[in-house]
């Protein structure tokens, strides 16, 4: 196929006929849902986050009524502490983070010029769980059992059974379900931003919002996992009664805090970092110039970054840690203000050096910002200690975050709605409507929010459901539940908005005339995402590159075809972006949808006692992963290269590091190990609160010698797995076959040896933190010893059912990168146990 | 270009580079925070002097600026003609490279800020 076959209208048509083809979606009233292009789930996706934000907002609408007037009693204290726990776990878990990941879903691929992310199950799948996680933990008010020991759920008021109910195990199971797919969201958007770009976008061209969700997954990576942690912890606590956070028996409750707000400060950018990347993508648009200052928003959203991961403490100011450490992280706290100044600042300079247009989204998006402004600026005053003393537990904290999270996250994601209505529905939105509805939020939230930093600095504590009149704070709740009325008004504006978009007129293609890939997007859709794949040659196509629609329309770039009648797309190299191969995606199926019931069993059926059921929920999780990747993965292509145009020819399979498989196994393996490092964190946090630690009377288990054969299987598993991967690439398959088993083996051994310290030296988990805290690190290891001889077992099975070959080995390639992260574990794990009692 | 390039010439920014100064900020935090709570948790309190704090400091700083320096050389590689959005080699390289140099300047800064405590707070109260 040359360049000048595209000339052939019929030739074109003809492409078009079989791109519609494969990317049709499955019709029917059951199986339409298991699609998995991108703008299907996408759209699933933020509808449903959509919605618990809605929900949310009405528990805040009904906190509001009940602390209007002093002494009021619409609601009792117990409802109360359900309303608030749920209205901020909500928001954070079920609408922030998943919005993002959403719109994500929907636009990543239209900016990339990619057909849709590498992995559309994993978003699937993703979604499913999503959506069971949040009805499961939403859906608990409505019993009386919602959680409601606050969205950050300290022990020991939390993990005391007599003091709070089913709630707490709801929260941690319900949301850590809820964390799982936020990890696989994280895969999915590295993976699709580092190796699904178009040639020619090199990292230089990349959007600006491509940059800002590929530092935000990374974030989602080690921000996340230290809560699965703190999860597991706290559920082995209360299930198990195993101490961590028990006082009176070696715990401290402190250890919670640091593993939530290690997760939980950064998780303010992880949300806020997506939403102002919106403002990357249409402040251009509308100031009709390239934005200004590229490598300082990458500075900014890089920096920002990581400085938010040395800021949790400043969560913890009132704990009485030593002022010190108080200071580090007071420290780190100011000099975040720096890179998020910046962008506002490349954000304002655009625009001034540019001809705005004053349309309903760059409204949005500059009010935004004065009111993120103020909620920075309080940020600066509560990340000084001292002011922090005075100001703890007071309204004055839940005006700033409030500040923050609606400037820096709702009202954006507004802009971004009425920026980016037309691309997902090929209409716009009313401009009139919109306008006034940015009016009554603006305005509502400043009478709901501003108040609260006087009664808050008067003296009114968070999270009381009432307050006696002699406080003299009446007049100041009443402005806020005033104000709270009003955003709902302008929100209810926004949805009859939503609601009269079906009757209105298609809008134009591009119809706010902006430069960027995604609008190539045409009103009456296709499925197939992008009629032909780009050459990128400036960060603003559109506006650049001569007669880049027609082109890109008429199928003269790459990839303009389906020949073979399979959903595909182009994997580019990391930095240069230079074509790599073609691969194959999932397309519809029951298995990602039926993995998250079957996972969501498992958390659903514990947080009951059910334990037996939720064994068998696990075995089924087992069985449907592996069909999924035994159907779904590293499939042998029917020819081992195909021509994507202009005379390039790209392989069908790749294995190794420039494989979407082998980053993901890459990235998902980066965050078990944090996950990991959090639960070594909890041993070595311990031995600095103790005076003895492990206790004298205690420090005979586990002993030396079990961990060290344990250490010794785990990484003799390790060697082997690596002999076999080069046996194998050298064409000996038995060989490599008979040192698969070996690693089986010491996997299987390393099981039982690696519980045996603990066990043999009669270890008891429920006396003291150190006994539980062993066990705890010994079943994390063990359990990856178990997953390693799964997944040995099924390179072995691929192998004897020659779907591995010496050419096509991505399965033992991904298996290996597994097993690094093993011998790190074991090693960690055993020297820790083993030997530290020797040395402390 | 001669033929026998400077190592700060043949050293090529990437993705990974770009995060050395801040991941150095990273662990110099991570380090000025155990070293204190380790202190303060088994001593009680740490020495007036603090040797390995200042070491610590000092090398985390030096990394910083060398890395910063790296990236000055490189983010002025000649080439292609300005304003260096383009996408070439060259201005890819450019582009790294300055991106770099920024996160240099923020992670200096930050690593300073981290260290002021330790003048001003001499106990472990």
């Amino acid at each position: 196929m040359s360049l000048h076959d595209q000339d052939d209208p019929a030739l074109r048509e003809a492409q078009e006929a079989r791109l519609r083809k494969v990317w049709e979606p499955p019709k029917g009233l059951f199986l339409r849902w298991t699609d998995t292009n991108n703008n299907q789930v996408g759209v699933w996706y933020v509808l449903t986050a959509f919605g618990f934000m809605l929900f949310a907002g009405v528990l805040a609408l009904i906190m509001r009524m009940q602390l209007a007037v002093p002494d009021n009693d619409l609601v009792d204290a117990g409802t109360f502490n359900q309303l608030f726990t749920l209205h901020g776990s909500v928001m954070m878990f079920l609408f922030a983070v998943p919005m993002f990941e959403a719109v994500s879903i929907i636009l990543l691929p239209q900016l990339l010029g990619a057909r849709d992310l590498p992995f559309p199950r994993l978003s699937a799948f993703g979604y499913w769980s999503f959506l069971i996680g949040g009805v499961f933990v939403s859906g608990s008010i409505f019993f009386d059992a919602a959680p409601d020991g606050g969205w950050f759920m300290y022990p020991p008021l939390t993990t005391r059974t007599d003091l709070s109910g089913l709630g707490a195990d709801i929260w941690m199971l319900g949301l850590s379900f809820i964390e799982v797919s936020s990890v696989a969201a994280a895969v999915e958007l590295i993976v699709g931003v580092l190796k699904c770009r178009p040639p020619g976008m090199r990292l230089n061209l990349m959007p600006l919002y491509a940059w800002y969700i590929l530092v935000v997954a990374v974030m989602i990576l080690f921000a996340f996992p230290p809560l699965i942690a703190g999860d597991v912890l706290f559920e082995m606590e209360r299930l198990l009664d195993w101490p961590f956070f028990d006082a009176s028996r070696g715990g401290d409750p402190l250890l919670w805090q640091h593993l939530f707000w290690i997760f939980g400060h950064p998780e303010v950018y992880i949300v806020f970092l997506p939403s102002i990347a919106l403002f990357a993508m249409l402040v251009p648009t509308f100031a009709r110039r390239h934005l200004l200052g590229y490598p300082w928003i990458v500075l900014a959203a890089v920096g920002t970054a990581f400085l938010s991961f040395g800021l949790w403490v400043h969560h913890m100011f009132a704990t009485g840690l030593p002022k010190i450490s108080l200071a580090f992280f007071s420290a780190a706290s100011e000099a975040v203000a720096i890179p998020t100044a910046v962008q506002i600042f490349v954000f304002i300079v655009t625009l001034w050096a540019g001809r705005v247009v004053w349309s309903t989204p760059l409204l949005y998006a500059t009010g935004s910002l004065a009111i993120f402004v103020i909620g920075g600026l309080t940020g600066v005053m509560v990340a000084v200690a001292p002011f922090d003393w005075q100001a703890h537990d007071t309204y004055f904290v839940v005006a700033h975050l409030h500040y923050v999270l609606i400037g820096g996250t709702l009202m954006p994601l507004f802009a971004g709605l009425y920026y980016y209505w037309p691309l997902i529905t090929g209409k716009k939105l009313s401009d009139r409507l919109g306008r006034t509805a940015f009016w009554l939020i603006f305005v509502g939230a400043n009478v709901c929010f501003f108040p609260m930093h006087l009664s808050g600095l008067e003296g009114m504590p968070r999270r009381v459901f009432t307050y006696p009149k002699e406080l003299g704070l009446g007049g100041l709740n009443l402005a806020s539940t005033i104000g709270s009325f009003v955003i709902a008004a302008g929100v209810a504006v926004i949805l009859l908005d939503l609601c009269r978009s079906p009757w209105r007129q298609k809008a134009p293609r591009n119809p706010w005339e902006a430069g960027t890939l995604e609008w190539l997007a045409h009103p009456d859709d296709e499925d197939w995402g992008i009629r032909s794949i780009p050459l990128i040659e400036s960060r603003y196509p559109i506006w650049d590159q001569e007669d880049f629609v027609r082109k890109v329309d008429e199928g003269r770039y790459f990839l303009p075809d389906a020949e073979e009648g399979r959903r595909e797309t182009i994997v580019t190299s990391v930095l240069d972006a230079r074509p790599v191969s073609v691969i194959r995606l999932g397309g519809p199926s029951w298995l990602p949808m039926l993995t998250a019931v079957a996972l969501g069993g498992v958390f659903i059926l514990t947080t009951y006692h059910f334990y037996w059921a939720a064994l068998v929920s696990g075995v089924l999780t087992l069985a449907l992963v592996l069909a999924w990747l035994w159907t779904g993965t590293a499939e042998i292509p029917e020819k081992p290269c195909k021509p994507i145009g202009h005379g390039i020819e790209l392989p069908l399979y790749i294995s190794g590091d420039s494989a979407p498989g082998w980053w993901a196994m890459f990235i998902t393996m980066m965050a078990d190990a944090t996950a990991f490092s959090g639960l070594v964190f909890g041993y070595y946090f311990f031995w600095t609160r103790h005076e003895d630690f492990p206790p004298m009377a205690m420090a005979d288990g586990p002993g030396v010698l079990w961990p060290m054969v344990a250490l010794a299987l785990g990484l003799a598993s390790w060697l082997a797995t690596m002999a076999a991967r080069e046996t194998h690439a050298r064409g000996k398959i038995t060989l490599a076959r008979v040192l698969v088993l070996l690693g089986i083996g010491a996997s299987l051994a390393g099981v039982f040896a690696g519980l045996a310290g603990p066990w043999l030296s009669g270890m008891d988990p429920q006396t003291h933190s150190y006994p539980a805290i062993v066990w705890t690190l010994a079943i994390w290891t063990t359990a990856h010893c178990g997953v390693a001889a799964i997944m040995l077992a099924y390179v072995l099975a691929r192998s004897l059912a020659e779907k591995m070959t010496p050419s096509h080995d991505a399965d033992i390639r991904n298996v290996t990168v597994y097993m690094h992260f093993l011998a790190l574990t074991v090693t960690v794990t055993y020297l820790t146990i083993g030997l530290f009692p020797e040395l402390a | 270009m001669s033929e026998r390039r400077k190592w700060h010439e043949r050293l090529k920014v990437t993705l990974w580079t770009l995060i050395v100064p801040p991941t150095v900020w990273a662990g110099h935090f991570l380090f000025a925070y155990l070293w204190a709570a380790i202190s303060c948790a088994k001593n009680g309190a740490f020495a007036k002097f603090p040797v390995l704090f200042t070491l610590g400091t000092l090398l985390a700083l030096g990394v910083i600026a060398l890395s910063g320096w790296v990236a000055w050389k490189q983010q002025r590689t000649i080439g292609d003609p300005p304003p260096h959005d383009e996408g070439t080699e060259v201005d890819r390289l450019r582009f790294l490279a300055k991106s770099t140099l920024l996160l240099a300047g923020l992670s200096f800064m930050a690593v300073l800020f981290t260290a002021l405590p330790v003048v001003f707070i001499g106990d472990c109260r």
